[in-house]
């Protein structure tokens, strides 16, 4: 068992309303834990869209996904919030009076006073094919991710999609699988040219193959895949004969463990109060997309305003009886002084 | 204003009323049609609107656009009368559209 890192605040989700999350309780002289279950910060804006312009964000009159996130982690920087990135929260219990254990999916374990849920649309997860079956082959021999490349290591590989997802882990794992083939529904791939001609490269040599088509079903015993039944462009039907499947389709968002932490819910949203934007359970927060209440707007504006109220009820959790001075970053000195400007 | 109609898999058929200028996935579900779930409702980011053309409406509807092509490549089941219902806009010239949604989008 990991140790267990302490903190004041633990922000679950390091989208936009997460980080600006850090800038508001960094004001107050909270610290920060941040997880979220990307690789990198950004949320929707990283995953989504970071290409797509946002034309929304007060004061900025167009702003990409990916600008907005660069933007949002210069300005959280000064307050030094520690990111734990590749991490799903899968548990969230009260402990003692005042105190929250959070648990992830990567042994991570964090004892704190505040909890905030900044976590969006939910758990990006990844899309699973509707294959007839393809239950049964789950964690045995169909994967959505590669967590241990070793894992491959003799094995029939068959990869679906044309992302970069799907190209790189063709290209990284074809050195060490026994067979490669890679199918996609078309001859176009969307992943980044070098990945693409690598993999041309590669069907030239005869070292993998390309296949065009589409899965409609599989073949094999006890959990454990012979073959792909492949409906190619025109129509015909083929197999692929193959040990390991690695289908690659893209995120989707799953609300995930959140619904099992007792908090209320409202058509798969956090319930929230308007003046603090916390949840039923004192000590637990809900910012951005994840909350509802009357009249909520899913805006990046509407989650900035949510956090800059939230981190007010933060302090009084964190520093209790201590006055809470209201100041403004353009007159405070020692405001000014935290944001390392002063 | 159009007919639609959104043929599900078993066969139920469920008539909308499109407004010009709102997308087919708009009209579908505003009149709460199962199966178009539209997650990231509407920027052409999800594939979680795909339906099928019927074959005699198919030259009105007209073609994929390129995102719309890539954005394909996260649907189950893709067909050459496949599109995306919210890269569709409604007109009076689709008024009696016919279109089938896939057993789940997913």
């Amino acid at each position: 068992m990991a140790d267990v890192i302490n903190t004041d605040v633990v922000i679950i989700g390091a989208g936009p309303c997460g980080l600006f999350t850090v800038f508001e309780l960094g004001l107050l002289d909270i610290r920060c834990h941040v997880l979220d279950i990307l690789d990198r910060p950004g949320g929707q804006c990283a995953e989504l869209y970071p290409e797509k312009p946002i034309y929304d964000i007060p004061a900025l009159p167009l702003v990409t996904g990916a600008e907005l996130t660069s933007r949002l982690m210069e300005q959280a920087k000064p307050f030094k919030p520690e990111f734990h990135f590749n991490q799903m929260v899968t548990s969230l219990v009260k402990c003692g009076d005042n105190d929250f254990e959070l648990k992830t999916d990567g042994d991570l374990v964090f004892n704190c006073k505040v909890v905030v849920i900044a976590a969006g649309g939910g758990s990006f997860m990844p899309k699973k094919p509707p294959i007839p079956g393809i239950e049964a082959y789950e964690g045995l021999s169909v994967f959505y991710s590669v967590k241990k490349m070793e894992a491959f290591r003799g094995k029939d590989v068959l990869i679906i999609g044309g992302g970069d997802s799907a190209l790189d882990w063709v290209n990284n794992l074809q050195p060490i699988a026994n067979s490669m083939t890679l199918l996609h529904r078309r001859d176009e791939f969307r992943a980044a040219p070098d990945s693409v001609n690598k993999m041309r490269e590669l069907v030239a040599e005869g070292k993998m193959q390309l296949k065009i088509g589409q899965v409609t079903g599989l073949t094999g015993a006890n959990g454990v895949l012979a073959s792909a039944h492949v409906k190619g462009a025109d129509g015909t039907m083929s197999e692929v004969t193959c040990n390991t499947m690695l289908p690659f389709f893209g995120l989707t968002m799953k609300l995930g463990p959140v619904a099992d932490w007792g908090l209320n819910l409202h058509e798969n949203l956090i319930s929230v109060d308007t003046e603090k934007f916390e949840t039923n359970v004192p000590g637990i927060f809900a910012v951005g997309d994840i909350n509802t209440y009357p009249g909520k707007l899913k805006l990046i504006l509407s989650g900035f305003h949510e956090a800059a109220l939230m981190a007010q009820q933060a302090f009084r959790y964190i520093n209790p009886g201590e006055r809470l001075l209201f100041q403004y970053t353009t007159s405070s000195t020692n405001l000014q002084k935290k944001l390392g400007v002063a | 204003m159009a007919k639609i109609t959104f043929i599900q898999h078993n066969g139920t058929e469920i008539i909308a009323n499109g407004v010009a200028g709102m997308t087919v996935m708009e009209t579908a579900v505003k009149h709460q049609v199962p199966g178009i779930d539209a997650d990231c409702g509407g920027a052409c980011a999800c594939a979680t609107c795909h339906i099928y053309i019927e074959p005699e409406w198919r030259e009105k509807v007209g073609a994929r656009n390129p995102m719309e092509e890539d954005m394909l490549d996260f649907a189950f089941d893709v067909r050459d009368n496949s599109r995306l219902s919210c890269q569709i806009k409604v007109s009076d010239a689709l008024d009696g559209l016919r279109v089938k949604v896939p057993e789940k989008q997913f």
